[in-house]
């Protein structure tokens, strides 16, 4: 079971930064995500997307203010389990809280803070009307590990990075890769579109462009697909998987079944305070709360956590006394006891 | 002083008809107009911000007027969303103008995640 101070659900910048507040007043954070990365929307989204609304930043790539917080926090030393997503919540007699994740790992914790934005990243579903019945028995919208794949044909649906860097990658273990996109071109890096094109030219890949998969075949598992090709007409393909790679698309998911107060999509949270839900204990910051005059905005988020920080410092120590410190005084000293300050002014007589 | 909304008739996911009065002075788009009258819930639309990043804000236009031509980004966008329609456009690159009084347009289903 993972221990900590506070175990922040959702590794995004609002997340992020709650580490740094929390490092401040010395306790320790955990932040599970279901994305690989930690940065939320802000590398799995628009990391190359410059804000302009970042205090003190004319100007900030979104991937550039994940990687100056995950600097930002490192005093702190904050732990992650990524890739998986929470599930459960479970109170226990001391009052902590455990949450199970959806691949079984614990974590212990008193506080709980539900950053999770929009909610955690879930791949999109082509609307294929039995594509349901399939699932796990040919068709995957994740790849989690390329070995079933070893002699097997497989055709992938997509026309991003990931549909193509998965067929580039797939060409040396899958007997038969194809890649069926609505359009000619691709959205992709530029390196991986030329790959593909060159393997399709050596004839490792069948590229089938101007086509949608629309019917999915076989008896109890994939076994063919009806491909539509925009003039050439009905295309039957014979496959073991099917994989459609179209991009994440967030959703509240397990979090809405907590027992929390949800409105519009979100978490209601006490704002008039320290941004606690109905629930004493779990507070919910930045995109995944709502409140009267609520705002989106990743600084908002930043207050936000600040705040929600000193109250579960309360929480966790009832009876000790502190006063907010600024930063500026006494500078950040890590968990590693190494203090990050001003160097002291120079006093020189002059004689 | 000088009139500067325009009525926009946008039929929501569950088929209700809605006739919006949207400015045209606060450089929104058609996405935030939706979402400014609420007219699909929140964290279903608009989930980039209005980059052409998500196509959770395609639409279908019902009217013939002449709308802004589709960049790179839009085109590549709608050519991996679901559901699209000849008529798709994505509401966040379609900027809220005088030209677009009278305007119709439905939004396209959500698309399903895992």
């Amino acid at each position: 079971m993972i221990k900590t101070d506070i175990l922040i659900i959702g590794a995004g910048p609002v997340g992020m930064f709650a580490v740094f507040e929390a490092g401040l007043l010395k306790l320790r954070c955990h932040l599970i995500d279901a994305l690989p990365q930690a940065g939320g929307q802000c590398s799995e989204i628009y990391p190359k997307k410059p804000i302009y609304d970042i205090p003190g930043f004319p100007e900030v790539m979104a991937g550039e203010l994940i990687d100056n917080l995950a600097e930002q926090i490192k005093p702190f030393e904050p732990t992650y389990t990524l890739g998986e997503r929470a599930e459960t919540i479970e109170r226990l007699e001391d009052n902590s809280f455990v949450v199970t994740t959806n691949r079984g790992t614990k974590h212990n914790a008193p506080i709980i803070f539900i950053a999770g934005g929009l909610g955690s990243f879930e791949p999109r579903k082509p609307p294929i009307p039995n594509i349901k019945n399939y699932e796990d028995n040919g068709v995957e919208y994740i790849i989690r590990d390329p070995e079933i794949y070893r002699n097997k044909k497989i055709v992938i649906a997509g026309g991003g990075d990931s549909a193509l860097d998965w067929s580039i990658f797939l060409t040396n273990i899958a007997s038969e890769v194809t890649l069926v996109h609505r359009r000619n071109e691709f959205r992709g890096a530029l390196d991986s579109v030329e790959k593909v094109s060159e393997l399709y030219k050596k004839g490792k890949i069948n590229l089938i462009t101007e086509a949608e998969v629309k019917e999915i075949n076989g008896d109890l598992k994939v076994e063919s697909l009806l491909i539509k090709h925009k003039t050439k007409g009905d295309i039957v393909k014979e496959t073991d998987h099917f994989i459609p790679l179209f991009g994440l698309s967030p959703k509240l998911g397990p979090i809405a079944n907590w027992g929390l107060e949800i409105e519009k999509n979100a978490i209601k949270v006490n704002n008039a305070l320290d941004y606690q839900t109905k629930i004493p204990g779990i507070f919910a910051i930045g995109d995944v709360n709502t409140y009267p005059g609520k705002l989106k905005l990743i600084l908002c988020g930043f207050h936000e956590a600040t705040i929600a920080v000193q109250y579960a410092y309360n929480i966790i120590h009832p009876n000790k006394r502190y006063v907010m410190k600024y930063t500026t005084v006494n500078g950040v000293t890590g968990f590693d006891g190494e203090t990050k300050k001003a160097e002291a002014a120079v006093v020189k007589s002059i004689t | 002083m000088e009139e500067v909304d325009v009525t926009i008739k946008i039929t929501d996911r569950e088929g209700v008809l809605h006739e919006v009065q949207a400015p045209t002075d606060m450089g929104m788009n058609l996405m935030e107009v939706i979402r400014s009258f609420e007219l699909a819930p929140e964290g279903t639309i608009g989930i980039c911000g209005g980059m052409a990043m998500c196509a959770s804000c395609q639409c279908y236009i019902k009217s013939e007027h002449e709308l802004p031509e589709m960049g790179m980004d839009e085109d590549m966008m709608l050519a991996e969303a679901f559901y699209v329609e000849d008529n798709s456009r994505l509401g966040c690159q379609i900027p809220i103008t005088s030209e677009l009084e009278g305007l119709e347009i439905e939004i396209a289903p959500e698309s399903e995640v895992e």
